[in-house]
């Protein structure tokens, strides 16, 4: 496996009102948190990684491997959003089999395989409910069985515990550090919130007004006093 | 509690008003009829012409319907995957143009296209084909049904489509999923909850169009029942065959509308909060899905455009000094404009008395006028115009001269037929508004004249005047009640239109539509046009 999971180099994204510039490399197997204020290209940073958005310029390479012209599908990557990561109408089995087939054709090993991964996120005897009738974190759990299924070495996590309450929130944490463990995937996670970092991370992205910022391990992130964005994020504001 | 006492009094005698003027006036009609059916006048219902009739009447519904729906699935499916085709944002609000254009004036665009002097033809004809496609019969009432519907349609099913939620279309191209993937489980499934509901407000158009099927239908082999009670009426002189027609129209809309009532409402329209929506499943189909779009686009937008063309190349000039013409303007104006005062008169207990009928300490009375009035204000749906127009029709001609009595009759049939549109713009409205406002304004003791000028006609203007140009819209381009009265001193403008072409006077008649179509198109356009947000192209980064 090659050292680096991810490698941008001077990647440039336009849109009418702004340019955001992305270059960094990240570990393989590394667990990176993905912070800034509103509006500063967290997302953006993601898209261009999974291949919704086509960079201006510069090299997005994954795992070793140049990733132009690839579609979402093609790349190594899986990603899970906030909320809606489950089409409504289909069964958590079907979600979560849509990981080992996406026109749903599964045979009798694939299904199993659906069973076990539920099962590996605590949801065994779930499989044919609809996902209306889970709480927010259970779908969560549902879409990280899908991840699991899809056995991809990059997991995108974008705000994936913004919808939980504190509780499921330190729950869904652990559980997604047990699965890196077992996976040993790379995994880069958005978010708002310090404690997610001292939970999960073992680096962090700070990006502010389009740019990456700071990329530095955790630890020193989290006893950082300055710049004031980094103080402001960390609550330190009020020193 | 959320009207003062002398509101709640004012309210409960306009909401008394309401449902007797409804009521009598939709009554009287019916119990004429009822009396002119006299004993065994169910024997000719087993007559071979009236059979005919109704089994045309739901053929050629069927028919529109059919192609309507299925055409409008890769329309919307089209659209929505290419969310970047040039123009597209005014390709969907061309799509909203057919519904405010009065049915007379989109017949004649269609007969432009279509007819043997159309370009259709002259397309075939240079194709080497000998037998043009004839527009008049069945295939001319289809085509203007699906002029009509497919855009309409085709709306709903995109507003659904929009609705899916945009992390949908990441997650499906995160999976890989391919077309038959994305149609089968994601696009297929919100169709399916959507279809039945558009699907049975279609087939209730288009069994009950009138117009349509009086300017295209080619005699006694293409004429539905609205139609053959008009040809009862004014041709044969048969009041009882049109009133056994009546019947047999009211016992098919009746069952419709049942029907209907067990699938489901039409969809609402509305947009997508939230995340941009991006579709990757677009990219490798820019192709078909650009033909697609540009064919409906050409369907929708011929028609118009020859309106417009042909209307320009008459003598306008001349047009616009004929007497008779202004006659007909003013008498459209004044009629639409009383009949939209009227529909909003109507409507405003029809929305407020239920919510008088919620609260708390409602009487019994108050409380069934409140379960009634919603009811009344679709009556309409279930006594089509032409049935009630027919009652009148028969009352009035024990008086004499049946055109004297026409204006008065006419304006509040188009109350009546603005009704239930009326209804459903201004009760989601006041609805929001009240529970915003009516605690605030009572504490205030602002009440009755000073809440109305206040705090009430300030917050839903939007909404009244909307329902009021689309009242006045379809009043204006209504030709079914005023086919069953006309009569010589009594000419409206689609009554004009209709019989210059008639007469093949069709350089007059294309003045007239264009003049039509543009107050219509004036009516109702700024209103549909505003209420759609303008997609944001941000991405949320």
């Amino acid at each position: 496996m090659p050292d680096l999971a991810i490698r941008l180099t001077d990647v440039t994204v336009r849109f009418e009102e702004k340019r955001l510039s992305f270059d960094c490399a990240i570990p393989a197997g590394a667990a990176v948190a993905v912070a800034g204020p509103s509006g500063a290209g967290k997302s953006t940073l993601f898209n261009v990684i999974a291949g919704f958005q086509a960079p201006a310029s510069g090299d997005v390479r994954l795992l070793g491997e140049d990733m132009a012209g690839r579609d979402p599908a093609e790349r190594p990557v899986s990603i899970i959003f906030q909320d809606n990561n489950l089409f409504a109408h289909l069964t958590i089995a079907d979600n979560v089999g849509l990981g080992i087939d996406p026109a749903l054709r599964l045979d009798a090993p694939a299904r199993q395989r659906v069973f076990t991964a539920l099962a590996r996120v605590g949801l065994g005897g779930y499989e044919r409910r609809l996902p209306g009738s889970l709480s927010g974190g259970e779908r969560q759990r549902v879409a990280l069985a899908r991840a699991l299924v899809r056995r991809r070495p990059i997991l995108l996590l974008d705000e994936p515990f913004a919808a939980l309450d504190p509780a499921m929130r330190a729950e869904m944490a652990k559980l997604l550090a047990e699965l890196r463990d077992e996976t040993k995937s790379t995994m880069l996670f958005i978010t708002h919130q310090p404690e997610d970092i001292r939970r999960l991370a073992n680096r962090v992205m700070f990006l502010e007004a389009g740019g990456i910022l700071l990329d530095e391990p955790a630890s020193d992130f989290l006893s950082r006093r300055e710049p004031p964005a980094v103080a402001k994020f960390l609550g330190h504001s009020a020193l | 509690m959320i009207f003062a006492r002398t509101e709640r009094r004012t309210l409960r005698v306009a909401g008394g008003l309401a449902l007797g003027t409804v009521l009598a006036f939709v009554g009287a009609a019916t119990a004429v009829l009822l009396a002119h059916a006299g004993p065994g006048a169910g024997a000719p219902l087993l007559d071979a012409y009236i059979g005919r009739v109704a089994r045309f009447t739901l053929l050629q519904a069927t028919l529109s319907t059919l192609l309507s729906v299925l055409l409008a699935i890769p329309v919307a499916r089209a659209l929505a995957r290419q969310r970047d085709f040039p123009g597209r944002v005014w390709i969907i609000r061309l799509s909203v143009v057919p519904l405010g254009l009065p049915a007379l004036v989109a017949a004649l665009g269609v007969i432009e296209i279509w007819g043997r002097q159309g370009v259709v033809n002259d397309l075939l004809g240079l194709a080497g084909l000998q037998s043009p496609v004839s527009v008049y019969g069945l295939a001319g009432i289809l085509i203007a049904h699906v002029f009509f519907n497919l855009p309409l349609a085709a709306r709903f099913l995109l507003a659904a489509l929009d609705r899916i939620p945009a992390e949908y279309w990441l997650t499906s191209a995160n999976l890989g999923m391919g077309g038959g993937a994305v149609f089968r489980l994601i696009e297929w499934p919100v169709i399916r909850r959507v279809l039945p509901g558009i699907a049975g407000l279609v087939f209730m158009l288009c069994a009950t169009s009138f117009t349509i099927v009086l300017t295209l239908g080619g005699g006694p082999a293409a004429t539905t029942i609205e139609v053959a009670i008009y040809q009862a009426l004014r041709f044969d002189f048969d009041p009882e065959r049109a009133v056994l027609l009546a019947f047999l129209q009211i016992l098919v809309t009746a069952s419709l509308l049942w029907l209907i009532s067990l699938f489901g409402r039409p969809p609402e329209e509305g947009m997508t909060a939230g995340r941009a929506i991006r579709r990757f499943d677009g990219r490798g189909r820019r192709l078909p899905d650009g033909l697609v779009i540009l064919l409906f686009t050409l369907f929708t937008a011929a028609p118009l455009a020859a309106t417009l063309v042909s209307g320009l190349s008459a003598d306008l000039v001349r047009l616009a000094l004929d007497p008779l013409l202004h006659r007909a303007l003013l008498t459209s104006l004044a009629i639409s404009f009383a009949s939209a005062c009227l529909s909003l008169a109507i409507a405003l207990p029809i929305v407020l008395v239920p919510r008088l009928a919620e609260t708390g300490e409602a009487g019994i009375a108050t409380r069934l006028m409140g379960r009634a009035l919603p009811a009344v204000g679709s009556l309409i749906l279930l006594v089509p115009p032409v049935v009630v127009a027919t009652g009148w029709f028969l009352v009035l001609r024990t008086f004499g001269e049946t055109g004297r009595f026409a204006p008065a009759v006419v304006t509040v049939l188009n109350a009546l037929m603005a009704l239930p549109f009326v209804v459903r713009v201004l009760e989601p409205a006041y609805r929001t508004h009240l529970s915003r406002t009516a605690r605030l304004a009572l504490s205030l003791g602002a009440t009755g004249l000073h809440r109305l000028r206040w705090i009430d006609l300030p917050a839903l203007k939007k909404p009244l005047l909307t329902a009021f140009a689309f009242a006045m819209a379809l009043s204006l381009g209504d030709l079914g009640a005023v086919a069953i009265f006309g009569a010589e001193g009594f000419v409206t403008l689609p009554w004009l239109l209709f019989s210059r072409m008639a007469s093949y006077r069709t350089a007059d008649a294309a003045g007239i539509a264009l003049l039509l179509g543009v107050i219509c198109l004036l009516l109702t356009l700024p209103s549909t046009t505003a209420e759609r947000p303008t997609e944001s192209q941000s991405a949320d980064a």
